[in-house]
């Protein structure tokens, strides 16, 4: 019953992330990675985690995706206006760096995907991923990182009010 | 097994019935008749059936007939595909969110519980914000793909004016869970069964600039900078005719019932009528046995229920049609300025009192 949701679920978001780098058009594009993010919300709520699955539709999909559309449209890029963007060396360091980080990813997967025992089905409580059990675990736990993050996105909050408004000045 | 499929099914197709079928066009009327009666006009008595007009009604059926008949014009410049599906875009949001909120609270039928929510959600108020934020793509990619000046203008402030009070109806909201402490929204409907818990009594301040961010949520006057038919003809659907202009149309009318519904659950009471707990009314109808009296209850509340909704869909139409447009860079001071520090305040004071009250 699980796979018949996740693999639909999976198709469509690999798909839709492949559309995100062949797009031609800008938009076209954003619009993809829209998608996908929703598919990816569809997968954590396949794994319990109500509350990543609407934070990752509220944040994502729903606030930066939507700012991203905005500029996009503001420039107003056409078809293939992007293209040339950027010299030949350094599309060639770009590559070879993601290059880099893609082996590290694919590294990784790999050690997760043989180190985990697939055999026997994961065990959760009922209280796994709803609000009052995450909100317990970040305010008691992981309370130091959960502020130093808190404190990290306010100072670039407020840097990015200063660099805003000495431009406007 | 497949008596809760056939009870889910029932919810559903009640929702869809209700709104769609009913309140959507129904509205229509509404506005035509407040606005012809706001303007001492007559107003909407044209379309006539052998000279029988039954109060313009029938300008429901001639809109619908209107709409289906007309031509489906696409522009040549636009994108095809972005241009058809946008109004898609726009119309699901609105319908979606219905999936958490409540109609009613939860009865014993038949000696089975029946809770009136199609889906009981943990995080319930976060995936009602969570559906308000799409919603502003089926606008922005309506505006976007119809390759016209006016219609990007009109995206482009649709994107920042939802944006902005996206921000202010999140902070709201948060007043309202640290009240009752859940997010699920039956919960928060059941936590008002006494009059002086209402949310209107305990977040006043949190329901004035949720219905005003709502307002602008909903792109209504005087916050319809996005369509302001004096200046960018028509906004992000200029380029829009037939079924898809009808689409825009439903979703605006849709989205007014749903925040009305989420206005009455969060602010005014849900189900419950004040000064009557439903203990009492169902002893009142105790005559009529457990499945009875709970059934007599449950129509009561229901019809409570979407008779506080009409009156938050009521209260718009009024503003709408007293008030005149305001100017878009007034709507950004108002969003950013007022509301976003005065939504922060409310938090603050609501976490200080409840702090106090423990």
């Amino acid at each position: 019953m699980e796979l018949l949701i996740f693999y639909p679920l999976a198709g469509f978001c690999v798909a839709l992330a492949l559309g995100v780098i062949f797009n031609k058009s800008p938009v076209g594009s954003a619009i993809s990675l829209i998608g996908m993010m929703l598919g990816l919300a569809g997968i954590f709520v396949l794994q319990q985690a109500h509350f990543i699955a609407i934070l990752q539709i509220i944040i994502y999909a729903g606030a930066i995706m939507v700012l991203f559309m905005f500029v996009i449209m503001l420039l107003n890029l056409k078809q293939g206006e992007n293209e040339g963007w950027a010299s030949r060396e350094k599309n060639l360091l770009l590559s070879v760096l993601t290059g880099f980080l893609a082996i590290g990813i694919l590294y990784k997967i790999w050690q997760v995907l043989f180190s985990v025992d697939m055999d026997t089905p994961a065990s959760l409580p009922d209280s796994f991923g709803t609000v009052a059990v995450i909100g317990e675990t970040l305010f008691t736990d992981f309370v130091l990182p959960f502020e130093v993050a808190s404190i990290l996105l306010l100072t670039a909050m407020v840097g990015a009010v200063v660099l805003a408004k000495t431009k406007l000045d | 097994m497949w008596v809760d499929l056939i009870i889910t099914l029932v919810k559903i197709f009640f929702i869809l019935g209700v709104t769609v079928a009913f309140f959507a066009p129904i509205l229509t009327w509404v506005e035509r008749k407040q606005s012809a009666l706001m303007q001492d006009r007559i107003g909407a008595n044209r379309a006539d059936i052998l000279g029988f007009t039954a109060l313009g009604l029938f300008h429901i059926i001639a809109d619908a007939l209107k709409m289906f008949t007309k031509e489906d014009f696409i522009p040549d410049g636009a994108n095809k595909v972005l241009h058809t599906i946008a109004p898609i875009i726009a119309l699901v949001p609105a319908l979606l969110t219905f999936a958490v909120v409540p109609f009613g609270g939860q009865y014993t039928l038949f000696g089975k519980e029946v809770n009136l929510v199609i889906s009981d959600l943990d995080v319930g108020l976060l995936f009602v914000f969570a559906i308000a934020s799409l919603a502003t793509y089926g606008y922005v990619i309506a505006g976007w793909s119809s390759n016209n000046n006016w219609s990007l203008l009109g995206a482009m402030r649709t994107a920042s004016q939802m944006i902005s009070y996206e921000v202010t109806m999140g902070l709201t909201i948060i007043g309202v869970l640290m009240v009752y402490g859940t997010m699920r929204l039956p919960e928060i409907g059941a936590a008002q069964e006494d009059f002086l818990r209402w949310g209107f009594f305990l977040q006043p301040l949190g329901f004035i600039m949720f219905f005003t961010a709502s307002i602008a949520e909903n792109k209504r006057i005087p916050f319809d900078a996005p369509e302001a038919e004096s200046e960018l003809v028509a906004g992000y659907f200029t380029e829009y005719s037939g079924i898809k202009f009808g689409m825009f149309f439903m979703a605006e009318f849709i989205e007014m019932v749903t925040i009305g519904a989420i206005m009455t659950i969060l602010f005014f009471g849900a189900w419950h009528i004040p000064f009557l707990t439903t203990a009492t009314l169902l002893s009142w109808f105790d005559f009529l046995g457990t499945t009875g009296s709970n059934l007599v209850v449950m129509l009561i509340h229901v019809g409570v229920f979407f008779a506080k909704v009409v009156l938050f869909i009521w209260i718009p139409m009024i503003v709408r049609w007293t008030l005149p447009r305001f100017r878009y860079d007034q709507i950004m001071n108002l969003g950013w300025k007022i509301l976003l520090p005065l939504s922060l305040a409310n938090i603050l004071v609501t976490g200080l009192v409840i702090l106090a009250l423990n």
